[in-house]
């Protein structure tokens, strides 16, 4: 390692808090800006294109021509750190902007997202990042080809890690284009390669280690954008800015408001049906989603290479408490926004005269994410209600008034009453959780066809400037391929991303945690497991999704992993017991691996990296 | 094998200890996951600091748990693996 990252390492507390003051700095001069009568899209502007540029100079200043450095971000990534760059990784476009519209749906029913893109870490520390981390290779795969024999189960595991991260990384390209359309005011195609341009020159001149700085830089950006307008609003409705706290009373007032609404499912009651009584069936697809969201995020990829970059066997679980603290951050925060958006709707909104109704109805109607749908020509002025019928008595009815779950994070700092320049804020922020997001899965997809197909497959004669073109002319592969897939704008792969959680969870969870926690599985038992549970998951997914197929037991196929773990763990056991014990280097191999210090022991010496 | 820092017996217990803690956060993550949310219905009947209470718990009690629980066992293992002198820094 040279010298020059060594200090960076010491310094990294302080470089980043110059940044946050540079940012801190650099939001309020575009505030007074703005109190000057700069215009809105300028302020706009500002926002996206500085933060990208932060962003590509993290990138280039990250470079580097060493393999290690490129895939595992040269190992020296501190706990601390790593669970802020793990947080970024994480949270999507979906988390930032969706989550808390979903929660303004759905009610308690929404929390199943909240549970289960949270409760995973626990499985991730006890289970895997331990294990991976002292395995200490490059990708996931890496893992599966040494444990169980090579090339069969690698392979396995890269088709189960590509069909899982590339619907997740077009829809985080979509997220991308859709933010960067609407505060640049330019079309959508070209946002999406814009926002392309800015995901590369983070991601490929410095692989794992400039993507890892970039996103605790995201991180930063992303956190401060979703807890300003929210607590502003908490100060606005009860005078106390935490609004984490202070949404209960906010939820007490929906609860009060509700029945003369005619309103029989109530926002917090659980497991309801629509006229507000009990409903198994609710309640079974509210514990399997949890478990098949929790179980995929302890087998996505993107995830789990995170861990390989932490110095030590320690500082990788400590890492993951990090991990979800920094995410717990935002995922506590978000059903705030939803009960305080829902309330000023109960409240301020509905029942009003149509010609009394707040500003931010009109402003975000007419960029499509709100109608207020009273007359009968309501349509022409507000594209979301297309469809709806208004009974025309000039006065808004909570049936008449139709909300995108996008809007609730988006028009909260209109909301509130808060200046454009947080609404600039908020896009830099939706815009950083989508990049991070993106910048992850590019480089875990791109490395398993650099790493895995390429050199462990193709040429692993490679050398090491032949490797690292490799990699790079794929991520640019792959980036160009996901962009274009996303400007077509295909609706059904924005359905896929919650698929992707079943999918993993069924392809690679049981041979990962069978891998370490049980010796005797066996190299036919883990790839029959790893078929099996991929194939049923795929095919419960595609039957009941684009063939009509009935539902099994009722069972929503976004838990389509219901099925698969459990099919995966019973093919994977069986079979291991049917064929012969694997060898005693194999199992000395498992021992080395399952304790922090000392050498890894590999069975196969074929399947070691070139440190 | 010459590296390795434990006699078979003491990795056999080092390996119960450390399989003991797993299920131990098994059991808390499984808990907290989902047995406290089979109540919810019942708990929503309860307020807590304002809130109801099966709202609260899936809201943000439970993530409270998840992320103590986690930093709690990187410590307890921690222990665990100075007391076999194998902890790798």
């Amino acid at each position: 390692m040279s010298g020059k990252s060594t200090s960076f390492i010491d310094n990294l507390g302080k470089v980043y808090a110059y940044y946050t003051g540079g940012f801190v700095t650099f939001t309020i001069v575009l505030a007074i800006l703005e109190q000057m009568g700069v215009p809105n899209k300028i302020i706009g502007y500002a926002f996206i294109f500085l933060t990208i540029g932060v962003y590509a100079l993290i990138g280039v200043l990250s470079r580097t021509a060493e393999v290690s450095e490129y895939y595992v971000a040269g190992r020296v990534v501190p706990a601390f750190y790593n669970g802020m760059a793990t947080g970024a990784d994480w949270m999507s476009a979906a988390s930032f902007i969706g989550m808390a519209g979903t929660l303004y749906m759905l009610g308690y029913d929404g929390l199943a997202f909240v549970l289960g893109w949270t409760g995973g870490y626990v499985l991730v520390a006890i289970l895997l990042a331990p294990y991976l981390r002292k395995f200490g290779q490059f990708t996931v795969p890496d893992f599966l080809g040494a444990r169980y024999g090579g090339n069969v189960a690698r392979t396995m595991g890269v088709i189960v890690l590509i069909t899982a991260s590339f619907a997740y990384v077009v829809a985080q390209i979509f997220g991308v284009g859709i933010i960067a359309s609407r505060f640049l005011g330019i079309s959508f195609e070209l946002a999406v390669f814009v926002g392309l341009a800015g995901i590369l020159v983070c991601s490929m001149l410095g692989g794992m280690r400039a993507v890892t700085w970039t996103q605790v830089a995201q991180y930063i950006i992303l956190i401060t954008a979703y807890l300003i307008p929210v607590v502003w609003m908490s100060v606005k409705l009860t005078g106390i800015p935490i609004p984490q706290l202070m949404y209960g009373q906010a939820l007490a007032k929906i609860t009060a408001l509700e029945p003369a609404l005619g309103i029989a499912k109530g926002h917090v009651a659980a497991f309801s049906n629509a006229k507000g009584q009990f409903d198994m069936l609710a309640a079974v697809n509210f514990f399997l989603l949890i478990g098949c969201l929790m179980i995929g995020t302890a087998s996505l990829p993107h995830i789990l290479m995170r861990y390989f970059t932490t110095p030590s066997v320690k500082q990788a679980r400590q890492s993951v408490g990090w991990s979800l603290f920094f995410i717990f951050l935002l995922y506590f925060t978000a059903p705030s926004y939803a009960a305080f958006a829902k309330l000023e709707v109960y409240q301020n909104v509905v029942g009003l005269g149509i010609d009394q109704l707040p500003q931010w109805v009109k402003a975000w109607g007419q960029v499509g994410l709100v109608g207020a749908c009273d007359a009968a020509n309501a349509a022409e002025s507000f594209a979301m209600c297309k469809g709806v019928v208004g009974n025309a008595d000039g006065v808004l009815q909570l049936a008449e008034f139709k909300i995108h779950p996008d809007a609730i994070v988006l028009a909260t700092p209109e909301i509130a009453g808060l200046p454009y320049v947080v609404a600039g804020l908020v896009a830099a922020g939706g815009l950083a959780a989508a990049l991070s997001t993106a910048d992850g899965l590019l480089l875990a997809i791109a490395n398993a066809l650099s790493h895995d197909v390429y050199y462990r497959m193709i040429d692993p004669k490679a050398d090491t400037k032949k490797r690292l073109i490799a990699s790079r002319v794929l991520l640019i592969c792959v980036a160009i391929v996901a962009a274009y897939v996303a400007s077509l704008k295909p609706s059904t792969i924005l359905s896929m991303v919650a698929w992707a959680f079943s999918i993993a969870a069924s392809g690679l969870f049981p041979a990962l945690v069978m891998g370490v926690w049980w010796k005797r599985t066996t190299n036919v038992g883990a790839v029959a497991g790893m078929i099996v549970g991929f194939g049923v998951c795929l095919y419960y997914l595609i039957t009941t999704q684009f063939y009509g197929a009935p539902l099994w037991f009722g069972i929503k196929n976004i838990s389509c992993g219901a099925f698969g773990i459990p099919a995966a763990f019973l093919v994977t056991y069986v079979v291991s017991l049917m064929t012969p014990a694997p060898s005693q280097e194999m199992q000395d191999f498992i021992d080395s691996i399952r304790v922090p210090k000392g050498d890894v022991v590999l069975a196969d010496a074929s399947q070691g990296i070139d440190k | 094998m010459s590296n390795q820092p434990l006699t078979p017996e003491r990795a056999q217990e080092y390996w119960k200890r450390t399989s003991g803690l797993m299920w131990l956060m098994l059991g808390i993550w499984f808990v907290t996951s989902f047995v406290i949310h089979f109540f919810a219905p019942t708990l929503n009947t309860i307020s807590f600091i304002g809130f109801p209470l099966g709202f609260y718990m899936a809201a943000q009690g439970s993530l409270i748990i998840f992320v103590v629980a986690i930093f709690w066992f990187a410590s307890k293992q921690n222990q665990i693996d100075e007391e076999f002198g194998v902890a790798d820094e």
